[in-house]
């Protein structure tokens, strides 16, 4: 095994790697910023995308992230996760750039009432589980991307940051300028509407010729 | 405090997504459980947000476009260029402004040490060699600059970032722990008896130690 993979396969180095990084680009060694952020462009551009829906928009501003967060390198310190601090700078791009060209509507107020209101998960008699493996195609990547992209704006955003972007409840909800408790609820709702979707979709054949399905009864 | 067995199908709806994160106390925890249990429609609840969870947040659910990593280095190369942004005109005038500012720099330095009171303690000792783009930090009723994260920095709370170019514009000097190996180490003792350094941050003094960076 080559020294740069061995040292991929331990965290404590990766991180101690990514802090030399840091340290280095910071000092003017300027070459290095795409490998410090090379492992980050998956995130980045989820990011975008769970905010612009768009796969070009979500690209350029992922981008556009990306060099923002190179000319101010200087500024990030050390306390915060390189990682947080690279998703806030994209979700900042990308929420200016749908504000600024308005492609989304408002949110109304029965969106609010929406929120406040119980939800109640649907009871499926035959509902089963998914297993990760069946990631490996891309229809059920496919499906699970279209469940997502029904549900409203400000349920996918939290979902997409706190259960993609594996950012935390607190972190989620300074980047998206909003409380914790809005986050929790928001989140509460996201999680239980794609139980549901993924539900309905298996009741309507959208798994149906996965591996699993013979002889498999979860739940 | 949740009695166990005594939550509702409503209650374990209201929690489930704070149950899946280990977010709820001990004794809702306990309750759930046994919710869990005996009710098929909230265990179905459960295992389906479970999942929701796990596929979602499995790392092959993020795909890129094709050629995104090869563009990002095509527009980092050409440095931070932003279509109609500020950063469109900045390498073309970064570099002789960098160098006017280092010049600049320089004559504040050196006038300071021919005249004396620049720097914000009259008993400073300059930096020699120090990278004027190095990230240092300083505080507010403070006299030195330092490396991020020293454990001599006075009140973390008034922390400030900057180069150290621009922290010795402002007349700040290096902290002797952090720093050390950009004093002047040979006027150390030319200006008194003492320490300057202790003067300069109001500390007692003793031996100068290198703190571990």
């Amino acid at each position: 095994m080559s020294e740069p993979e061995m040292v991929l396969n331990n965290p404590v180095q990766v991180a101690t790697r990514e802090q030399d990084l840091i340290q280095s680009v910071q000092r003017g060694q300027h070459e290095l910023f795409y490998e410090l952020v090379r492992p980050y462009e998956r995130r980045v551009y989820a990011a975008a995308l769970a905010i612009l829906r768009n796969e070009h928009d979500a690209e350029d501003a992922a981008q556009e992230a990306m060099l923002k967060a190179f000319a101010n390198i200087r500024q990030f310190r050390a306390e915060a996760r390189f990682s947080t601090w690279l998703i806030q700078i994209t979700v900042n791009e990308s929420l200016m750039r749908r504000r600024r060209e308005r492609t989304v509507p408002m949110e109304g107020l029965d969106n609010r009432r929406e929120e406040e209101s119980e939800y109640a998960p649907r009871d499926f008699a035959d509902w089963r589980e998914i297993p990760s493996e069946a990631l490996e195609r891309k229809e059920v990547r496919q499906r699970l991307a279209e469940a997502l992209g029904t549900l409203d704006r400000k349920y996918r955003e939290v979902f997409m940051l706190r259960d993609m972007e594996h950012l935390n409840i607190q972190e989620t909800a300074e980047a998206l300028g909003i409380t914790v408790a809005s986050v929790k609820t928001r989140l509460l709702r996201a999680r239980l509407m794609l139980r549901d979707l993924l539900a309905a979709g298996w009741e309507q054949g959208w798994f149906s010729r996965l591996p699993f399905e013979k002889g498999t009864k979860p739940w | 405090m949740v009695n166990p067995g005594t939550v509702s199908c409503e209650q374990v709806w209201r929690e489930i997504s704070n149950y899946v994160d280990g977010d709820v106390d001990a004794a809702l925890r306990s309750s759930m459980d046994e919710h869990f249990r005996t009710c098929k429609r909230c265990a179905s609840v459960l295992a389906g947000t479970r999942n929701v969870v796990a596929l979602y947040g499995d790392e092959r659910m993020l795909e890129v476009p094709a050629g995104f990593g090869r563009r990002l280095e095509k527009r980092l190369a050409k440095g931070p260029v932003v279509t109609g942004s500020v950063w469109s005109s900045l390498s073309a005038w970064l570099v002789p402004m960098a160098a006017m500012i280092v010049i600049a720099g320089g004559m504040v330095v050196t006038s300071s040490l021919t005249h004396g009171h620049f720097f914000k303690s009259q008993h400073a000792v300059p930096a020699k060699d120090i990278p004027p783009d190095m990230v240092v930090v300083v505080s507010s009723g403070a006299k030195l600059f330092h490396v991020p994260g020293c454990e001599f920095i006075h009140d973390k709370a008034s922390e400030r970032t900057l180069t150290a170019k621009e922290a010795m514009q402002e007349g700040y000097v290096p902290c002797p722990r952090c720093l050390r190996q950009y004093l002047k180490t040979g006027l150390t003792r030319e200006s008194g008896s003492g320490s300057a350094y202790a003067e300069a941050e109001g500390e007692p003094e003793g031996e100068l130690s290198v703190a571990g960076h």
